[in-house]
């Protein structure tokens, strides 16, 4: 053995110039490793695939001109992007690759962002400077970021993009989602522009929950939230029967009465369900509150709580006062005073009682509460933070109780721990989180929600997008978004806006919500007398919509009161309400504006003047339109309807002033038949003409 | 490397050959055997790339005489990428197998097959087409929800009453493909930025050009491409299970 390893070094290493070639071999086959590795790498072998590929299409010469070998880079210093992901996606740019069903090679698809501008890892994460396929896609052990799926991309848009975007709804939602469904009533989210994100849901006061319901509703609320109404935003606790028991038992001996005199006022609830049906239906109560149907569908909004078992919860004498004025019991309730009788008061809670589920608290039942209990009750409520959402009387609202979630899109992987068999991503992270919080370790606190996949894909979306990029970013690239103003009305007139409501439908100077029309502008587009008529028995403007103004029993003055402050108030600096009149238009004009709305523009398409020819069902019914709008505000509306009213419906159909000003008598004289009542003073010839800005 | 892939590669093949049969029958063995595979419904759905269809996608295992069979084996096959939650089960007492599917990453058509074997082990097979799109079609759908569909969409919901029964000339549903297909691009481009007048159709239809931008247009005959039924060829390539 011994004797055969000397002859062979005797053989390579005998002499010097043997030895010397043998080196010199070695060296030469070790030196030609590395152009070999080159040679046979991953990113020519896609490069020389898509010389492949392209070659039998008919753009050939154009492709091959347009192809560049080697590494190819995008080099962006001030966002600290370097990408070579081009180097392989080769067919990127080319216009012609759209109908490659094989990657790399696809076009990428159309965004309103061009890639030189903003390279690839930005949107898409991934490891930019990685030149081959494991490295650049996967999270393997040098790098933290893999590829983001498909499915959470908008969370990049959110980075710059601060707020809603119409291409980015998933986005949109889970922001919404974050805000409404109390995330931020327990996790700090501070936004990259320095506030801190609020919540927009409105959880009850629980410091007068005793006038409101019994310990046992409370008790089976706590127990199963959803079993009571499907849409309850509160998340069930999982709580164990001992616990929602002695939570029920503090949270009752904790309520102090509500002391007013009004709340007392009873009158006996009627049984009239017919009476009442139609009660709930004139007053749309179905715009913010939804009642589940025979047929298992929610039906009706989620401004106000599902009623579907509203009997099980309150108790009558509450209902009544909360029917008759719902500030006295909470003065910030979205919900409007509506000024309703007696009989309706009687009518409204009759019909709202018969809703009950009789199985529902059949299987409740309580024993007096012991002063152990109510104690128990006490810490449990500390320890479950329920005052992060709650007011309740002696509790304070506890602070960070839960972790902040800002940056948490850049959280590192080795800080989280994954369940078995879980993808070890932070996106699948932060989704197995939101699906079941629990399942992580039964002893955390935080709550199971109802989230359907959609919606844990949105809240995830969201959440990635605040990552490290999103804060460190310079701040000409961050498009801020759009704030809710804290416009209050004033004086008299603004006590009665709050008091009705007016901001949970309406919305004016940039507050309210977008559930009926903007009213930023309303002095100057409608006429006195219809307004008041209106708020003293609010008619159908739009037929389409199901949502539609409810009859609040306005009182004269305070209809008076309304009127003089929209009128004054509510004014568009452009449009001046006396430079043009209602009537005395030349019958050639009104006709000109008749072949028109029915020639050329074929409004009728959309809007019904004529109820015997005309079937238009999406925009309002014009046949009284001359005794609703004022004659420049339908002026600048056939001009610009968006600089009215942004986002509205209807094109802007970039009219002459011809055109709009024959429309505009057109429509002034539909007046359903009556007389305009200012017809003699607007004889006088209409000019001069009127020129209103447009935005 | 690349003599690492192949053997890789290889023995990949050889593990699939040599496992998966095995693993179906020992996960579900069928009891019953039908002549027909058809589609109950969740076909022909929209989702955003690499998201969940809204509707989990149901198919139908029939006897000869349309019934529905019980305890057949159906199996799912789509192009890479794409989810199916389970790929393959048999079918309930009503003969119903109904699955979850999320697309991959990519706009465009995917194929989706689901497969059952008659009695002489025959492979029957129906084939289910969903899209997946991208942003600038789904951008399109947004603007669409907004503007078009309220004339163009003849269903009526709760929600939203539709008006295409009240207009004198009927407007052409997006995915009414034997139509729209023979459109070219500058074609819808100029009915939606002039309007229907402006190439000799209904007046109807007004101009958009001034209340949407150019891309807003883009996007929206993007969307009516990726939509219409037949296929159109501007929509992107079809993904098939190879």
């Amino acid at each position: 053995m011994k004797k055969n390893l000397t002859s062979l070094w005797q053989k390579f290493f005998g002499d010097s110039v043997r030895a010397f070639g043998v080196v010199g071999l070695i060296f030469l086959a070790s030196m030609a490793i590395a152009p070999s590795k080159n040679f046979f790498s991953e990113w020519r072998h896609y490069q020389r695939a898509y010389l492949r590929t392209i070659r039998n299409r008919s753009d050939a010469n154009t492709l091959e001109r347009h192809f560049q070998g080697g590494i190819q880079q995008i080099w962006l210093p001030a966002l600290d992007v370097v990408d070579r992901c081009t180097t392989c996606h080769v067919g990127l740019k080319e216009a012609s690759m759209t109908d490659v069903a094989t990657q790399p090679f696809r076009k990428h698809p159309v965004i309103p962002h061009n890639l030189d501008q903003f390279g690839c890892t930005i949107c898409h994460r991934g490891q930019g400077a990685a030149t081959n396929v494991a490295e650049a896609h996967n999270s393997t052990l040098a790098w933290e970021q893999p590829i983001l799926p498909a499915k959470y991309i908008e969370s990049s848009c959110g980075q710059c993009h601060r707020g809603a975007l119409p291409g980015t709804p998933q986005l949109n939602l889970g922001r919404s989602l974050l805000a409404r469904q109390g995330c931020v009533h327990c996790h700090t989210v501070k936004l990259p522009e320095g506030s801190t994100m609020k919540a927009i849901d409105d959880p009850p006061s629980l410091s007068h929950i005793a006038d409101k319901t019994t310990r046992e509703w409370i008790f089976a609320w706590l127990k199963d939230p959803q079993a009571y109404a499907s849409t309850a935003t509160m998340p069930n606790f999982q709580l164990s029967d001992e616990n929602a028991r002695d939570i029920s038992a503090f949270l009752i001996a904790n309520s102090t009465p509500v002391t007013d005199d009004t709340l007392k006022v009873s009158v006996k609830p009627s049984s009239d369900p017919a009476a009442g049906a139609s009660l709930y239906g004139e007053s749309f109560c179905a715009s913010c509150h939804a009642v589940q149907n025979a047929a298992g569908n929610i039906v009706g909004g989620d401004v106000g709580p599902e009623l579907t078992r509203i009997g099980n919860k309150v108790k009558p004498e509450w209902l009544q006062g909360w029917i008759r004025n719902p500030r006295i019991y909470d003065s910030g309730t979205a919900m409007p005073h509506y000024r309703f009788t007696d009989a309706q008061v009687a009518t409204l809670s009759g019909f709202l009682l018969a809703k009950t589920d009789s199985d529902f608290l059949s299987k409740v039942h309580l024993d007096p509460a012991t002063s152990e209990q109510i104690a128990h009750g006490k810490r449990l409520v500390s320890d479950y933070g329920c005052a992060s959402c709650h007011e309740i009387a002696g509790i304070k609202k506890p602070e960070n109780f839960a972790p902040e979630l800002s940056h948490i899109g850049s959280k590192p992987i080795t800080q989280l721990i994954f369940l078995a068999g879980m993808k070890h991503t932070l996106p699948d992270y932060i989704a197995g989180k939101i699906k079941q919080p629990r399942a992580f370790s039964p002893g955390l606190k935080m709550p199971q929600y109802t989230f359907t996949p959609a919606q844990i894909d949105a809240l995830t979306t969201a959440l990635l997008s605040l990552n490290e990029r999103s804060y460190t970013l310079s701040a000409s690239l961050a498009v801020p978004a759009v704030t809710e103003s804290d416009y209050q009305p004033a004086g008299k007139a603004g006590k009665l806006m709050s008091d009705l409501a007016c901001f949970s439908c309406h919305r004016i100077n940039g507050h309210g919500s977008t559930m009926a029309p903007d009213l930023t502008w309303e002095g100057s587009s409608v006429q006195r007398e219809w307004l008041a008529q209106f708020l003293k028995n609010p008619g159908t403007l739009r037929p389409a919509l199901i949502r539609r103004m409810p009859r609040f029993n306005l009182s004269d003055s305070e209809i008076n009161e309304l009127t003089d402050y929209i009128m004054t108030v509510y004014q568009n600096p452009n449009i001046d309400r006396d430079s043009m009149p209602l009537s005395g238009y030349p019958p050639g004009e009104v006709e000109l504006g008749k072949q028109l709305f029915y020639g050329k523009y074929s409004c009728q398409g959309c809007h019904i003047v004529d109820t015997k020819t005309d079937k238009g069902y999406i925009g309002p019914t014009l046949t009284h339109i001359g005794s609703r709008l004022t004659a420049p505000w339908t002026y600048q509306w056939m001009k610009n309807p968006q600089s009215l009213r942004p986002g509205t419906m209807e094109p802007n159909r970039a009219m002459s002033d011809e055109d709009a000003r024959a429309l505009t008598a057109f429509l002034m004289s539909q007046t359903g038949g009556k007389q305009s009542p200012v017809a003699p003073k607007a004889a006088r010839k209409p000019s001069p003409r009127q020129e209103v800005a447009t935005k | 490397m690349n003599r690492c892939v192949l053997v890789m590669a290889m023995s990949f093949v050889f593990l699939a050959a040599g496992c998966s049969p095995k693993k179906e029958s020992s996960a579900a063995k069928p009891t019953a055997f039908g002549v027909a595979i058809v589609e109950s419904s969740g076909g022909k759905q929209f989702a955003e790339t690499g998201a969940l269809l809204p509707q989990p996608l149901v198919v139908q295992v029939n006897d000869e005489q349309g019934n529905g069979v019980s305890g057949a084996l159906v199996e799912f096959a789509a192009p890479a990428g794409v989810s199916l939650d389970p790929a393959y089960a048999l079918t309930d007492s009503s003969g119903q197998v109904t699955t979850n599917v999320s697309l991959a990453d990519m706009a465009g058509r995917y194929h989706i097959a689901a497969s059952t074997f008659d009695k002489s082990h025959k492979k029957v097979e129906v084939k289910i087409e969903e899209i997946a799109l991208g942003y600038q079609q789904r951008l399109g759908r947004r603007l669409n929800e907004q503007y078009c569909d309220r004339c163009h969409n003849p269903e009526s919901t709760v929600e939203r009453v539709s008006n295409f029964d009240n207009l004198e000339v009927k407007p052409h549903p997006f995915a009414e493909g034997d139509t729209l297909n023979n459109m070219s691009d500058s074609d819808l481009n100029a009915i939606i930025t002039y309007g229907g007048a402006a190439i000799n159709k209904s007046a109807l239809m007004p101009a958009w050009g001034n209340t949407l931008s150019k891309a807003d247009i883009q996007a929206l005959i993007a969307y009516i491409r990726a939509v219409s039924d037949p296929p159109s060829r501007a929509a992107g390539p079809f993904y098939e299970n190879k």
